[in-house]
This record gives C-alpha cells, structure tokens and sequence, in this order.
C-alpha cells in the first residue's frame, strides 16, 4: 500500500471533505471522478501537502505521513502536476525543466549541461523535435503542458498526481501520455489521475473513486462499472430535483414575452494558462418572467457566455437582440456601460476582485452603479438620497450591517453578496445575469438569495444564472441551458431534469477525439 | 440611522490632526533653535516658496488616487512658465492671454500623459517620464534656453498683496485645495476616482467608463502643472527653462508624507497640503539652523521614509484611536 487515507475531514467555513477514506496502491493508476466542488482538488491539495487536513489518519509507504508543505510532500516523493502550468514562459525550456535544480558553478548556469539533461528528458514525453534552448512561450499549449509533465518526471517520484493532464493534449500526445503513465505503473509509482473525459478513465485508470460533495461515493475497479453507473454515482442516486421544484410556483410562467434573443453568440481565447477557453455558437431566447439557468462544468465556457452578453468581454460573432427594439438590432455589448444602458445587468463571479469597492462604505457600494443619477448640481452627490437607497435596500435584502457607513470588507460574505446585489436592483433593469451568486455565503445568505430570485422573476424580469451547484440550478430555474466544452449540450425544462442528466449533459462534449475534431452529436 | 450619521459626522480626521501635531512640533522646534524663525523673513521664505508645489501636489494626489503617477510634472510647469514668459516678452501679448497660453500648455500635456496611458495601458510611470523628457526639452526650445527675464510686470503674482500679507499666488493656490478637496469629497468626480484607484475593474463592470475620469485626473495634474508655472513666473520674475528639475520627487513626497497611498484608493488634498507645509518648514528652517545643503537632504529624505513606515501602521493606529 502506498498511500492510506482514513476519515479525513476538511472545511473551509463548510465542510469539503467528509470522513473521507482513500487508498492507492504501488503501481495503480486511481481515478477520481466527481462534479465541480465535490472534493476532488481539495483531497489531492492535502495530499500533496498544499492545504492541511483538518483531521484523519495518513500512511504514506508503511509510516504515518503529515503533509504540511509542498517542499515536504515533494522530498517524500509526491508530485502534483496542476491544471494551471506553473512555468516561465521567457525562459527557455530547459530553464523551466531544471529551474528548481539548475546546475551551476558559484551561480553561474551550466547552460550546455542543462540542455544536454533537457533534449533527454523531452525524449520521454515524445516532444524530441524540441530546441530545449527554446523559449517556452514558442511552444503550443499542449507542449507547455508535456514539458510540465516531463519536469516533474525528472523527480524522483513515487506518487503522482495528474490533474486534468489531457485537456490541451491532442490524440497523438494523449497515448504519448499515457505510454509514459505505463511506464511509471511498471516502476511501482502510485497516480491520481483526475479527467472529465470518460473514456480516458476507462482507458487508463485501474480504478475510479467518486466523490459527491466531499464525500466518497464508492470505490470501483474501472472494469466493473460503466460509464453510465459512473455519472449516476456523480449525481446520486435518489434524485432530489422533484422535491425542490415544488418549491416554485410556476403558473406565472411563459408567456412568451421573449426580452433576449442571443444568436450564435461566439467567443474563442487562449486563457491564461494557455488553454483554448470561450465558447461557439451559443443561441437561445430569455424570457420575462423566467429565470433560466446555466449548467455546465467550470471552464465549459458558462461565464465567458454571461460576461460577452454584458459587454465585459466583446463576442467575436454572433448577435444578441433585445425586444426594446423589435429584435431588429444585431448588437454586440461592447462595454458593461453599454449593457446597463439596455436594461441588462450582472453580479459578477468573484465578488472580491470584480465587484466589490473593498475601501469603501455598504452604502457607496450599493449606490455605486447609479451614481450619476444621484447628483444634485455641480456632479455632487446626493449623500442623503444615497443613504436613503442604501438604507431601502438593506431592508429588503436584510442586509446585516452596524451602519451604512461601516466599510463593506468588515462584512462577511453573504452580506457583501447581497450589497452587490443591491447595486443591481438599485437599476432599473429587465434582463439580470447571475454568476454564481450564492458561492460562499452561508446557508441562510443562500435561501435568502434564492428566494429573492424567484422573486425578481415574478416581477416579470428576466433572470439568466450560473451555479456550479447543480442543486441550486434546479432549486431556482424554470430552464436550464447545459453548457459542455464551450458549446450548448441543450435545453431542459427544469421539470424533466434529474441531476443525473443535468451532468452527463456536461460532459457530453468531452472527449479526447473532441479535441480535434469538432464534429460530435449531442447525445441529448 | 440617525446615529450612524452622528457617528460619521464626529469622526474626527486623525490623520489631518497628526499631520497638524507634526508641523506644530516643527514650528516650535525652529523656534526655539533659531532666533530668526519667527520673522518676516521665513514668512515670506515660506509663502514664496508653498504655491506651486502646493498646486502640484494636488494634481499629484489625484494621480496618486487612481494608483497612477506623475513625473512630468517639474518639466511641464516649466515649459508653461516658458511658454507664459515668451508670450509676454516676445509676442507682446497681455497678461491674461499669455496666463491662459500657459494653462493650456499644460493642460495639452496633461492630456496626452493620460490618454497615451489610460488608452493603451501603458504605465503612467513611463509614460509621463517620457513626457518629462518632452516637457524639458520644450521649455528649452521654447525659451532658446535662456532664462527669459520678465521684471515687474508679472511681479504681482507673487508679492504680497499690500493689507494682506500673503500673495494672490498663495491664496490662489490655497483655494485650489479647498476645491480640490470638494471635488474629492462630495462629487462623483471624486467617488469615481477612489473607486478606479481600488479596484478598476469593478468600476468598468458597473457601467462606468474609467477612462474618461483617468485621462481627467491626468489632465488636471497638467492643467495645475501649468498654474504652478504661473506661480513659479511670478515669484521669479523670469521664465528659467531649468527651473522645477526634481519637483515632481518633492511632490510625491508631500503627497505621500500626507498619508496618500502609493497603491491607490486613499488619500486626502488637505493632508498634502499639509505635507507640503511640512517640507516648506523643514527646508527653511534646517536652512536658518546653518544646516548644510546635503545634511538638508538627507534629513529630509529621512523623513520621507519614517512618514511612509508611520502610514504602514496607520490603521492599526487608527484601530487604537477609535477604540479610544
């Protein structure tokens, strides 16, 4: 037995991980499997010594093991190979190679002799075509990526850890990958591999776990479950969506009032890691009175969507056309100004570094977007008509405060959600995109929030909302669009959906041949 | 919340009233060690020497607001003060035109130094040292590089008005402060630019365009750049191409020694004001101690440093008073 894990527990203000048991084996490639915030990265964050357990038993070779650093899980042998590269991109390849472990005379780099180690160590991951004098920043995403990979191969390892490895690699790389992962199964070393792609755990992984919000599902020889037990192991077995739509009231709902018309909305970037990020041909309609959600894994491209549609990133093609005007127009929001002035409004998704004015006051954050509406002469502002905004909209959002005046960092994350959220109903506004409005806050911030959406969908406004919990997804919408690898997987009724379906929807676009070719049915 | 409001209003603004506490020690430390610190003599020292840094470090508490900088500053008030001279002596013109010429001048700069950087996110930092490079070698071209001598005829300006003591060079200069600090205070003008210095991008997503108000913020550094030139004409009665070199260090410095933060999103006119006073008093009486030039300096630097370690601990101090 490599690595023994025995009821560990973790929280960060909610539990995240539940007396969770986990074994990996010399030689054994273990799968983990499980929907966004189900544990995954945390578990393999602890094991390879970046977070600390809260608390739990580790065995680790024989002998009790206590991550309590990156450096000490590192000189036991554990390596973790992240979705984001942790590379110098103007440094060359061999740089980023050895860059922990640099040969040098009395700090001089012995370039020739790094170079000669590198051209052998690339050898390993098939990039032997590469100058290893090369800057990094000349080589595809993919290669970065290998290059990631081959440095951590150079270590001396005995565990390791792959998280999402396969999702800039084309086919050809992919069996590269997975050649090299043999290999390293035949010396004894243990590997956690972590993939949204079904059939790469079907390929690779001699077992799989499935974790459901921090919890461990089951543990299974990859042989001995399918691919469609898998999901449904994922999303639990009782589906609890019937229970929760009862909850909303329904008979408000569509009268066809459409308010938005999106039209194979289009945006493609390289995001920062280098991956390919963004999403294609997106088209639906949004109607008053409706709150329709978006499903999808992170990075399916849901708040790439949501940010084109408010402007804060332009689309590159496509169209978005409002019923202001009879759906004449073909717009593309080239600011968040210009969305406003069309009645669209959004809480964006990290409220810390996007939306938030941590130095200030709650009650100039909430009259913040509205500011210049609240001038009397002379570009002053109005204090006492801010404050009494700000004090309406405490009242109804229950926001909890010492005074409107107190500065909005004292706050704690459910009332500095519903501040932001304040500045938004504080427009006048009919179309409001929701990213993850209820990422946390505690439980009571959450229902609040949710009623409030429903609410605001009453009112006959238009609500379009992200959540990465897929509870909430069937908790608060009438519709649920499911995004996957950028594209849309489909529309569902809420009432149709399970959670179940609502992630296989999901994942239904990843694939490794998805990678180079585009052309794959939906299987919905 | 009636006592919310109470509550806000008496806050008292300790960092004004520390800043005031420190130029008081200094008033009566000079007082003390040198005899001649109480007399006519420092006063007008004093009142000569304050107005165009004071203008300037306004405009340089707004850039510093928005968590930019300013180096052009020391060069654009001279090629104003140039184009100011040059336009009296050469072309004849009146007082009021050649004034306005000059105003202009540095509001052309001032606008270009934050269009170039607010429009291609090109650092202010480097922008504007180009434009220090620019602004000196147009004050040069300008005047032939010569010191253009003006005489009496813009000697108003700085001189004492009779009655009042002071010069309308000063009274201008303090009425900027007293604006610059409404504008900051009570407009949105201000709001706007607290909120770009803390976080640009929650401005941009809440439908506010920040590069209008930071191409302003620069123009209006250039804009008072321009008045300090003014001021600096008056009181020298000639345009000197090489006047103002390292202005824009001693700016920042009062700026920063007011408690305004380098980062962005803090910072009060008053309080530069006030660090500016601080410099003034500082250099002027280490000056009557028969302190050296370079002892001078290197005081001087030393007090830059400790206003900037006290302004680290500035809330944890700020914790302690208010619990007081």
């Amino acid at each position: 037995m490599l690595l023994r894990i025995k009821k560990l527990n973790k929280s960060f203000v909610v539990p995240v991980l539940k007396n969770l048991d986990f074994e990996l084996h010399e030689g054994e490639v273990h799968a983990l499997l499980g929907s966004n915030g189900a544990g995954k990265s945390t578990l393999c964050n602890i094991i390879s010594g970046i977070h600390t357990a809260d608390s739990g038993s580790f065995e680790y070779c024989g002998m009790p093991y206590t991550p309590h650093s990156l450096q000490a899980a590192e000189a036991l042998g554990i390596c973790m190979v992240m979705q984001e590269l942790n590379l110098f991109p103007t440094l060359s390849v061999a740089e980023n190679l050895y860059f922990r472990s640099m040969s040098n005379r009395f700090g001089i780099v012995q370039h020739q002799a790094i170079q000669r180690r590198a051209k052998k160590a690339l050898q390993t991951v098939g990039l032997n075509y590469i100058d290893p004098a090369q800057p990094l920043s000349q080589l595809g995403v993919g290669q970065q990526q290998l290059v990631e990979i081959a440095s951590v191969l150079q270590r001396p390892i005995r565990l390791l850890i792959l998280d999402e490895p396969t999702s800039a690699l084309t086919g050809p790389q992919i069996d590269l990958l997975f050649e090299q992962i043999i290999q390293l199964k035949k010396q004894g070393i243990g590997v956690i591999y972590i993939s949204h792609r079904m059939d790469e755990i079907s390929r690779i992984a001699d077992r799989v776990s499935i974790l459901r919000d921090g919890e461990l599902v089951a543990t299974k020889a990859v042989a001995d479950i399918s691919t469609d037990r898998m999901v449904q192991l994922m999303a639990g077995d009782e589906s609890t969506s019937i229970d929760v739509k009862e909850s909303i009231d329904q008979s408000h709902l569509p009268n066809n009032s459409i308010l938005l018309k999106v039209e194979n909305l289009t945006r493609r970037t390289k995001n920062q890691s280098g991956g390919d990020s963004g999403f294609e041909n997106i088209s639906f309609n949004l109607n008053a009175g409706e709150v329709l959600g978006i499903g999808g894994l992170i990075g399916s491209g849901r708040t790439e969507l949501m940010r084109a549609i408010f402007g804060a990133d332009q689309a590159h093609k496509g169209c978005i056309r409002l019923a202001s005007d009879g759906f004449k127009t073909r717009r593309i929001m080239k600011s968040p100004a210009d969305a406003i002035s069309h009645g669209i409004g959004m809480l964006v998704e990290d409220r810390k570094s996007q939306g938030l004015l941590l130095s200030h006051s709650v009650s100039k954050n909430i009259s913040f977007a509205i500011l210049d509406s609240l001038n009397s002469k002379l570009g002053v502002v109005d204090q006492s008509a801010e404050q009494d905004l700000a004090e309406s909209m405490s009242k109804k959002l229950s926001i909890q405060c010492d005074s409107m005046q107190q500065p909005i960092s004292l706050l704690s994350g459910g009332n500095q959600q519903k501040a932001l959220l304040a500045r938004w109903l504080a427009i006048d506004f009919s179309i409001l995109l929701l990213d993850e409005p209820s990422r946390g806050v505690d439980a009571r911030a959450k229902s609040q929030i949710q009623a409030l959406i429903r609410e605001l969908a009453a009112m006959g406004k238009a609500v379009l909302i992200i959540s990465s919990e897929s509870q909430e997804l069937l908790k608060v919408s009438d519709r649920i669009a499911v995004m996957s690898n950028g594209r849309l997987a489909g529309i569902f009724k809420t009432t149709e959906l399970s959670e179940e379906k609502l992630l296989e929807a999901s994942f239904c676009f990843y694939s490794s041949e998805d990678n180079q070719s585009k052309s794959v049915n939906a299987r919905i | 919340m009636p006592e919310s409001k109470f509550k806000s209003r008496i806050q008292l603004p300790w960092n004004s009233l520390g800043l005031v506490a420190v130029l008081i020690v200094l008033i009566i430390f000079f007082g003390l060690m040198s005899e001649y610190f109480f007399s006519a003599v420092t006063f007008r020292t004093l009142v000569n020497q304050i107005p165009a840094l004071t203008v300037i470090a306004v405009g340089m508490t707004f850039v510093l607001l928005i968590a930019g900088i300013d180096l052009s500053v020391g060069s654009v008030m001279a090629l104003c003060a140039a184009v100011m001279g040059i336009l009296i002596i050469d072309h004849q013109a009146p007082i009021a035109v050649a004034l306005i010429g000059a105003l202009l001048m540095g509001l052309v700069c001032g606008t270009a130094n934050g269009f170039v950087s607010a429009k291609w996110r090109i650092p202010s930092f480097v922008v504007t040292l180009g434009m220090l490079e620019i602004a000196r070698g147009g004050a040069y071209l300008v005047t032939n590089s010569e010191t253009k001598y003006l005489g009496d005829s813009v000697g108003f300006i700085g001189s004492p008005i009779a009655g009042l003591g002071v010069s309308a060079a000063l009274i201008a200069a303090i009425l900027v402060v007293v604006i610059a600090q409404w504008v900051l205070s009570k407009t949105l003008f201000g709001r706007y630019m607290i909120a770009i210095g803390t976080n640009e991008e929650a401005v941009r997503l809440s439908g506010v365009n920040p590069l209008f108000w930071k191409v302003l913020v620069f123009a209006l550094a250039g804009l008072l750049a321009g008045l300090g030139g003014v001021f600096q004409l008056g009181y020298l009665q000639s345009a000197d191409p090489n006047s103002g070199i390292g202005l824009e260090l001693a700016a920042i410095a009062a700026v920063v020694i007011g408690g305004t933060s380098l980062s962005g999103g803090r910072g009060s006119v008053v309080n530069s004001f006030l660090g500016v006073l601080i410099i003034a008093v500082m250099q002027t009486g280490l000056a009557q101690l028969g302190v050296s030039e370079p002892s001078k300096r290197i005081i001087t630097g030393m007090v830059i440093i400790a206003a900037v370690l006290f302004d680290q601990f500035r809330e944890p101090l700020g914790r302690f008073f208010q619990r007081k």
